[in-house]
């Protein structure tokens, strides 16, 4: 029964074994399938029954907050760290392009860890993230493969114009592989922060690179969820 | 499952197919006198399994064209997210011709079995394509993919990309949603010269061409269409264009 749901909801569930032994040792591999969105830096983390990254319809915490309006997850890394979770951050050294992977390797061996949360700013976006929260770590050894959506953390009002990264500030940080694809001098769409954390309705942009309403590239940078793959294999 | 949601269209489809495969196993029996095994035809223990795959467009303003459609052992892939499509996909793509890629098929040893879609699907239309495989691949790491393009567009398609099939009772199905992809292998202009579908009319209408001007060349999930409704300059595409995820519902039913 689980197998058929697990289906027909577009999860792919391969190799199952009838073994019942305890996720311990397990590989992480986020793929970014978008054609224009880079990732900042990864958290990837086992963290213990009970917690989770955000919930949607609620405030995003301060720690959401930098990590979707800055890429910056030293906050959420912190609040891992006194749930005593187990992490692999920055799998890929930086951002991951549109079209990469990396992978983490996490051992949750004598460990409470039994939920897998995987989040980062999505770029163009002014508070745009992917995430998978805070699911179940299969604990039969296979390969599970999961889709994660794009959320907005309700933090920043979707003005769409180049700006800062930090928390609290308009626009959003341009890191050099952005730089020649996102445009500039666009007069910004007129957006406040919702309020909550929701899935991402989208990016406007415009298809011009040197004024209109938006710096972001309608023809670029949309995406339509899911926005990333991410395979699981525990050993 | 949502098969109440739909059982006007599909059901009846299922039926009507599965009566029709009995009646061809009926007529093979009978011409062959030679064959001592008489009495199966309800035999779940035949030497075949025939799958009966429905395919629905969930989209607005996109016809799909004729689908592809192939039964793999796990490791076929028609492409990989991320990594450049191969030609036979880029023609499927970019001018909704399967033909290249059901020719790949047939050559790879992991295909057990393919078909053709029977020809365009409408927005809000179903087809079903009957495939028959050897008994023998009906086994773990049996698997399906569904390929069609999206057909007012650049080079869109919706895909089911090699889907696990668990081992299927006779009268079983199982549904998936599938995702639209971008096989990056030519520009989003959504121009009139283009697009070989019918929101180009009057146009070039272009299908496939061998130049890849996409900004990156790999397949990635499609971002949509802008129209120029949205703005886009040079598109000819209109809102009643655009679509979300899924855009495609695929069932695959064991009739035999």
């Amino acid at each position: 029964m689980k197998l058929t749901r697990a289906v027909t909801t577009g999860l792919a569930i391969l190799g199952l074994t009838p073994a019942l032994v305890q996720a311990a040792d397990l590989t992480v591999t986020i793929e970014n399938l978008t054609r224009g969105v880079y990732f900042t830096p990864l958290a990837v983390a086992a963290h213990p029954e009970g917690s989770q990254l955000f919930q949607t319809g609620q405030p995003a915490s301060t720690q959401i907050q930098a990590m979707a309006e800055g890429g910056d997850i030293s906050g959420l890394a912190g609040q891992l760290s006194s749930l005593g979770a187990t992490q692999a951050n920055n799998p890929a050294g930086g951002l991951l392009a549109p079209g990469a992977s990396a992978t983490a390797s996490l051992n949750t061996d004598g460990t409470a860890n039994t939920q897998l949360s995987v989040t980062a700013m999505l770029l163009p976006t002014n508070d745009g993230f992917v995430a998978l929260n805070a699911i179940d770590i299969p604990t039969t050894p296979g390969t599970y493969s999961f889709y994660a959506n794009a959320y907005d953390a309700g933090t920043e009002g979707n003005d769409e114009v180049r700006g800062s990264g930090s928390p609290g500030e308009a626009g959003f940080p341009v890191p050099p592989p952005l730089e020649p694809v996102v445009g500039t001098g666009a007069t910004g769409i007129t957006a406040a922060a919702e309020g909550f954390v929701h899935i991402h309705r989208g990016v406007l942009g415009d298809s011009d690179n040197g004024a209109g309403p938006s710096d972001i590239d309608s023809g670029l940078h949309r995406w339509l969820n899911p926005v990333a793959r991410i395979t699981v294999t525990v050993n | 499952m949502n098969r109440k949601a739909n059982l006007t269209g599909t059901s009846g489809v299922y039926r009507w197919s599965a009566i029709l495969g009995i009646t061809a196993l009926t007529t093979l029996l009978a011409g062959c006198p030679f064959d001592g095994d008489n009495d199966n035809v309800n035999d779940n223990n035949s030497d075949t399994d025939t799958f009966e795959v429905t395919i629905t467009n969930l989209t607005a303003g996109q016809p799909f064209s004729p689908a592809a459609v192939i039964f793999h052992g796990q490791h076929w892939r028609a492409f990989t997210t991320g990594e450049p499509a191969s030609v036979a996909l880029e023609t499927l793509a970019e001018g909704g011709n399967n033909a290249s890629l059901l020719a790949e098929a047939a050559d790879a040893s992991q295909v057990y079995g393919h078909a053709s879609g029977h020809g365009p699907i409408a927005p809000g239309a179903s087809e079903t394509v009957t495939i028959t495989l050897p008994e023998a691949h009906n086994r773990d790491g049996l698997s399906v993919s569904v390929l069609t393009m999206l057909v007012n567009s650049n080079d869109g398609l919706a895909a089911l990309n090699g889907v696990s099939l668990p081992a299927l009772e006779e009268r079983q199905s199982l549904h998936f949603t599938a995702l639209s992809y971008d096989s990056g292998t030519e520009a989003n202009t959504e121009t009139v010269d283009t697009i070989p579908g019918p929101a180009a009319s009057g146009g070039a209408q272009e299908g496939f061409n061998p130049v890849r001007d996409d900004v990156r060349d790999a397949v990635a999930l499609h971002g949509g269409v802008v129209t120029q409704d949205d703005g886009m300059t040079g598109s000819v595409l209109r809102a009643q264009h655009r679509w979300d995820h899924p855009a495609m519902r695929v069932t695959v039913v064991r009739t035999d």
